[in-house]
């Protein structure tokens, strides 16, 4: 019995960088202030009971970060690369949403129609991405630059101008909190997304051919692996979270605003791949390392908009926390400190065989 | 004579964490000669390269060079440059977007500024005085493969080196780029540069060298002149087999009447891999052997029959039915397995666990739709980590963490766990033990009796002999005879490599 | 060997082949444009303009060159840019000199370069992600320094950026019969001297050539005795010296700095390199190519906006398109380089016959 929780504890050990993040932001934070955590339920403008609170509000606008990471972490650990126009992607996605809806009546039929052809759209780009990393063999970065440089000028053209609104209950319901439901619409499609993603790995054995791919691309040719079909296929999926938290981004506002819409969010998402233990050179990988390390940059962003920081300047404090996560990580440091170790070892022995 | 000498190098000694790769070698090169250094795989000949190039630090030994007093310290490839050792590579060392004559002047010389016209001036002097087909203007990467090997020679002159290694030259040229870089390494010659020539081409050797060391198992089996050593006795102090005395080894067991469809058929298989076209068959319940020195084409010959490689032309019948292998995917279909030569690129996925390095190849035949449970995959594994006798802590355990031999072991479980039709074995007992080398020696008659087709490779001629019931011999790239039965003898598979001379 | 072998004409280099291709197609354009619609693209000053409106891209755009020619990246420039331009401004308004607000300009370029090639080269981590992080510590620095608008008040300065270099000779005749003489700032002769600084030093120092063997392969360049960690080194301190000289540049043609300043300039400028015929994979390159892929992209946008195409979003979705397209091109040339391929993409006449 005990040696089974020890297995099982190895095999998660990856959990272990994102859990001490979030735990040294909640324990940082607990000593800031107290009332920090506290969740209230409260009656919002539209009458329905809802909870608020900084954890709330973590949780809820982690959500399209949450969805990116998922797809990251298949492009990562496939590529050894990571695609940086996924903001500009999910601002193409939610223009063609946007674009579906305002050519008619808004209505659940019309929603899934526009979600599904913003899926469409989404996957088409991802193919086009990925086909520039599979068949040309273009680093993903480069490749994805194409997109980040136009993609969302493309999300301007879509509807042609103006930053167009798509007023509706039913647009409000999954941009904050379906009637009745205390929990952010956000949070229960991060949990759907989730439990897809999940259903699509326990189905198919995209995880087992992705690890092969991203570890040992020859060895995985030699076992029958296509694998640029694998390489393309991440990116689709991709496309597919693009849309989704595009969808999420523009009910939120009710609105479409293709310049600010989640920008930037392509560094949070390798960021959040990076804290959650995933080598940004391929292989081996965890989404829920990733989705958590998406909670844990929320949890650092919430922290520092209640320490009066101006969100415009939390860029900055980022790129530190990022530059210390890949210093430490950076294979030279690694190899730097296990010396020091070793001779901080050898020095305790050295120092006990004397006594000895 | 003595005067002569410009390296020499006295019990040379090297080892490294489980392994002795050099004990106690000697080699002597003297001025204007070239000196093939010969050995099979593992046989020293890049260790003591290296150790001579400064990669690695000897543990034991001397060397000396003319012109310098006292013993020569070589502790870093700068080093070795300053003594006067330039080594070529197989790969080319040099930058292909940059000019020749950059390629032979950059990383030298001191001054901030790079002056161009005395740079192309003296490399155009060069490359004419050495007969080199290149123009110092020229962008590196339009030059053919041999004459950036001859731009990287040129630059190893003009450092004034005494010493040139070579090490393996010749594997990627035609034979009339062959032809050019003989004539340069004779012009050398004839400017007392001292050439040691590490070549897997046993023509070659003959054809331009004048003495020839052999290693073998990281020890000095002795220096030869060319002329007093035939072909055929070279190849028998590689394998470390004596010519006489071996007939005893000879099998009993005469040739089965060859009636039955062949499991496998190919005619006129060619890779991009620069196989020549070759015809190969095999029955049920037949092993045979793809056999030849290293750089013979066997590697490349059974990677052509998997579709490992681009397949250039050929056709293939499996069961008398003509089907398409192009990928390795069509031939896994076709119920054909095949464990790579080299474990570590080709063969193990290192991050991830046995389990899942066992189960791969079947579940890629099952599809991508079609995942095993985690019941299944654990059934599978255990059931091939108990059969084999694979050393792990738990299936669980990443494949990295397991020693060489449990490696391929895994590797083996995963094609036998396909049970394929026609199994093929790249060297599958290199750099494991002993123990585990009997063992799968003895798995493969077992596997062969119960009805599979096997292809086995080794570079152990005894080994082939044990398991093989027909060999067929490469040399250069080519297929040079077929021995089965009677005809299976340790002294006719050497002559057959060997070739040519008696 | 025959003596005239020294004397004949040798084929193109990559570097120089794809530089070609780049001035041909923007000559073409440029003409085509001149006999389509005249107009301004008939006058000098419509290239004065492209130089003074680009003066400090081309100045970032050649670090970047340099850098990519090593095999790098560096996708930090536009932010310092924006920082030296905030730093400076602020500087100066609160009664800093020119000279000291250049030095500061100097000394933030070169903090960044120092920071940026010491993890890169010394603690070996992918450039993507220390400079992305660069970026983004740089961005919020620059709300950090002041997230109002700042506009220059500092006299000195105002008269230097009035100042403008006038050639009559290249003027033109305006309607009312008076000769309007071409007008170039003083950033476009900063500008076109690093051009020629830069290319000195590519051309004609040692270290300039270590860049091309470390970005060819830099396995190579270190048996060849290149010390490849300085070289590289090097690189990321002359990108981050030239994007401090940038803002000043940028700063003496805008006289104002916000917190978008310079915004996407990295991507700007990485596509001006990718179409002066810098290939991303390293080793070849040239900084007249990265001038002419500026005045290319310049120029397109220029047609653009002229065909009619007027819709803000036509711009960068060109700009997206020729990225991809010189992308592909150098894919295609880089697979087919050392098989001979490119050798015959060269056009006949520039062919030598191996006649013996």
């Amino acid at each position: 019995m005990a040696k089974q929780t020890k297995i099982n504890w190895s095999k998660h050990s990856q959990l272990i960088v994102p859990l001490l993040s979030i735990a040294l932001i909640v324990l940082f934070n607990a000593f800031r202030d107290p009332s920090f955590f506290s969740i209230e339920i409260t009656t919002n403008n539209a009458g329905s009971t809802v909870l608020t609170g900084n954890l709330i509000s973590i949780l809820n606008g982690a959500s399209e970060l949450a969805i990116l990471a998922m797809g990251m972490t298949l492009v990562t650990a496939a590529c050894g690369g990571q695609d940086i126009s996924v903001g500009a992607l999910a601002a193409i996605a939610g223009s063609v949403f946007v674009k579906v809806l305002r050519a008619g009546e808004i209505t659940p039929v019309t929603i899934a129609l526009g979600f599904v052809a913003c899926c469409v759209v989404a996957m088409a780009f991802g193919a086009f991405n990925g086909t520039l990393v599979s068949a040309f063999k273009i680093q993903p970065m480069i490749a994805t630059l194409v997109l980040f440089t136009c993609g969302r000028s493309v999300a301007y053209w879509i509807n042609g101008g103006a930053t167009p609104t798509v007023e509706s209950p039913l647009i409000n319901a999954i941009g904050s909190f379906i009637p009745g439901v205390p929990v952010p619409t956000p949070i229960l499609i991060v949990i759907v997304t989730a439990i897809v993603l999940a259903l699509v790995f326990r189905f198919t054995s995209l995880g087992l051919y992705t690890q092969a791919v991203g570890i040992n691309q020859r060895a995985a040719r030699l076992n029958g692996i296509n694998t640029t079909m694998i390489k393309l296929l991440s990116f689709m999926i991709l496309g597919v979270c693009c849309a989704i938290a595009g969808v999420i981004a523009v009910s939120r506002l009710s609105l479409i605003n293709h310049e600010t819409l989640l920008l930037d969010i392509e560094m949070d998402a390798i960021l959040a791949v990076a804290i959650g233990g995933n080598a940004l050179s391929g292989g081996k990988f965890k989404i829920a390392g990733s989705v958590l390390g998406a909670y844990a940059i929320q949890a650092l962003t919430i922290t520092l908009y209640a320490m009066k920081v101006p969100s415009t300047d939390v860029k900055a404090y980022k790129a530190i926390v990022i530059i210390l996560i890949v210093v430490i990580g950076s294979p030279v440091v690694k190899a730097k400190l296990s010396q020091l170790w070793k001779k901080i070892k050898e020095g305790k022995q050295g120092k006990e065989a004397v006594r000895a | 004579m003595q005067n002569d000498v410009v390296l020499s190098m006295r019990g040379i000694g090297k080892s490294f964490p489980g392994v002795r790769a050099l004990h106690n070698v000697d080699f002597t090169l003297r001025k204007g000669e070239v000196h093939a250094l010969m050995g099979e795989n593992g046989a020293g000949k890049s260790t003591l390269i290296k150790v001579l190039t400064g990669v690695y630090t000897k543990d034991a030994g001397t060397i000396h060079m003319d012109g310098v007093e006292g013993e020569v310290i070589i502790r870093s490839p700068q080093d070795a440059q300053q003594a006067g050792i330039s080594t070529v590579y197989q790969e080319i060392t040099l930058c292909p977007n940059i000019t020749v004559a950059e390629n032979m002047f950059i990383g030298r010389g001191k001054g901030a500024l790079v002056k161009w016209k005395d740079m192309e001036k003296r490399a155009g002097e060069i490359l004419q005085s050495l007969g080199i087909p290149a123009r110092p203007k020229q962008q590196l990467g339009s030059c053919s493969l041999a004459v950036q090997q001859m731009v990287a020679i040129a630059r190893a002159v003009d450092m004034d080196c005494k010493v040139l290694i070579l090490d393996e030259p010749t594997s990627s040229l035609d034979d009339k780029e062959v032809a050019m870089l003989f004539s340069l390494m004779r012009d050398l010659k004839s400017r007392g540069v001292g050439i040691i020539f590490v070549t897997h081409f046993l023509e070659q050797v003959y054809a331009v060298s004048d003495r020839i060391t052999v290693l073998r198992n990281g020890e000095l089996v002795g220096e030869y002149e060319v002329k007093d050593l035939p072909q055929v006795e070279l190849v028998s102090k590689m394998m470390g087999k004596e010519l006489e005395g071996l007939s005893d080894l000879v099998r009993d067991d005469t040739p089965v009447a060859d009636t039955s469809t062949p499991v496998y058929e190919a005619a006129g298989l060619s890779s991009a891999k620069g196989v020549n076209p070759f015809d190969f068959a095999i029955r049920k319940g037949e092993v045979n052997g793809f056999t030849g020195l290293l750089g013979s084409g066997r590697s490349e010959s059974v990677r052509a029959i998997f579709g490992a490689d681009r397949v250039t032309g050929g056709k293939v019948m499996i069961d008398g039915k003509s089907v398409k292998v192009g990928k390795p995917i069509d031939a896994m279909k076709q119920g054909i397995g095949y464990l790579p030569e080299d474990r570590k690129d080709d063969g193990i996925i290192a991050d991830l666990s046995v389990r899942d390095n066992i189960i791969l190849a079947l579940q890629v035949e099952k599809g991508f739709f079609h995942p095993f449970s985690q019941a299944e995959a654990e059934a599978f594994a255990d059931e091939y980590i108990k059969a084999l006798e694979i050393k792990t802590a738990s299936s669980d355990t990443p494949i990295k963490s397991l020693s060489g031999g449990n490696q391929q072991k895994v590797i083996l479980a995963r094609w036998l766990l396909t049970h394929p039709k026609y199994l093929i074995l790249d060297e599958p007992t290199r750099g494991i033990d002993v123990g585990t080398k009997t063992e799968i020696q003895r798995l493969v008659r077992k596997l062969a009796e119960e009805g599979m087709s096997v292809t086995f490779i080794s570079s152990e001629i005894e080994e082939m002999l044990r398991t093989c019931s027909r060999l067929i011999v490469m040399r250069d790239r080519h297929i040079v005879g077929e021995l089965r039965g009677t005809e299976l003898t340790q002294d006719n598979v050497m002559r057959t490599i060997a070739g040519g001379g008696d | 060997m025959k003596n005239n072998n020294l004397k004949r004409r040798e084929p193109l280099t990559d570097t120089q082949l794809l530089m070609t291709i780049t001035i041909g197609i923007f000559f073409t354009m440029y003409f085509a444009a001149m006999a389509i619609w005249g107009g301004g693209f008939l006058r000098w000053q419509q290239v004065f303009d492209m130089l003074n409106n680009n003066a400090a891209l081309i100045i970032v755009a050649c670090g970047l060159t340099v850098v990519m020619i090593g095999g790098g990246i560096d996708i930090s420039v536009g932010g310092v840019t924006a920082l030296v331009v905030m730093s400076c401004i602020v500087h100066m308004n609160n009664g800093g000199s020119i000279f000291t607000a250049a030095l500061l300009a100097l000394g933030i370029g070169v903090g960044f370069g120092l920071v940026h090639g010491f993890l890169i080269s010394y603690l070996e981590i992918q450039p993507f992600i220390i400079t992305l992080a660069g970026m983004f510590f740089a961005r919020g620095m620059t709300t950090i320094v002041s997230l109002e608008p700042q506009k220059i008040a500092h006299e000195g300065f105002q008269q230097l950026m009035k100042t403008k270099i006038e050639i009559p000779w290249l003027g033109y005749i305006a309607k009312k019969g008076n000769l309007i003489p071409a007008r170039m700032e003083i950033g476009v002769v900063i500008a076109l001297l690093i051009v020629l600084i830069i290319f000195f030093v590519l051309r004609k120092t040692r270290l300039g050539r270590n860049f091309y063997a470390m970005g060819g392969n830099s396995q190579s360049a270190l048996m060849l005795g290149v010390n490849v960690k300085r070289t590289r080194f090097y690189s990321y301190l002359i990108s981050g010296v030239l994007s401090g000289i940038a803002g000043f540049v940028f700063m003496m043609h805008t006289g104002a700095g916000n917190a978008t300043n310079a915004a996407g300039a990295e991507m700007n400028a990485i596509a001006s390199a990718i179409i002066g015929g810098t290939l991303l994979s390293g080793g070849v390159g040239n900084v007249i190519g990265t001038l002419f892929g500026t005045l290319t992209l310049t120029t397109i946008k220029a047609i653009v906006t002229t065909s009619g195409l007027r819709d803000p979003w036509w711009q960068s979705i060109t700009t997206g398109a020729m990225l991809c397209f010189f992308i592909l091109l150098q894919s295609v040339v880089l697979s087919n380089r050392g098989k001979g391929g490119l050798k015959k993409m060269v056009p006949q006449w520039m062919k030598i016959t191996q006649k013996d």
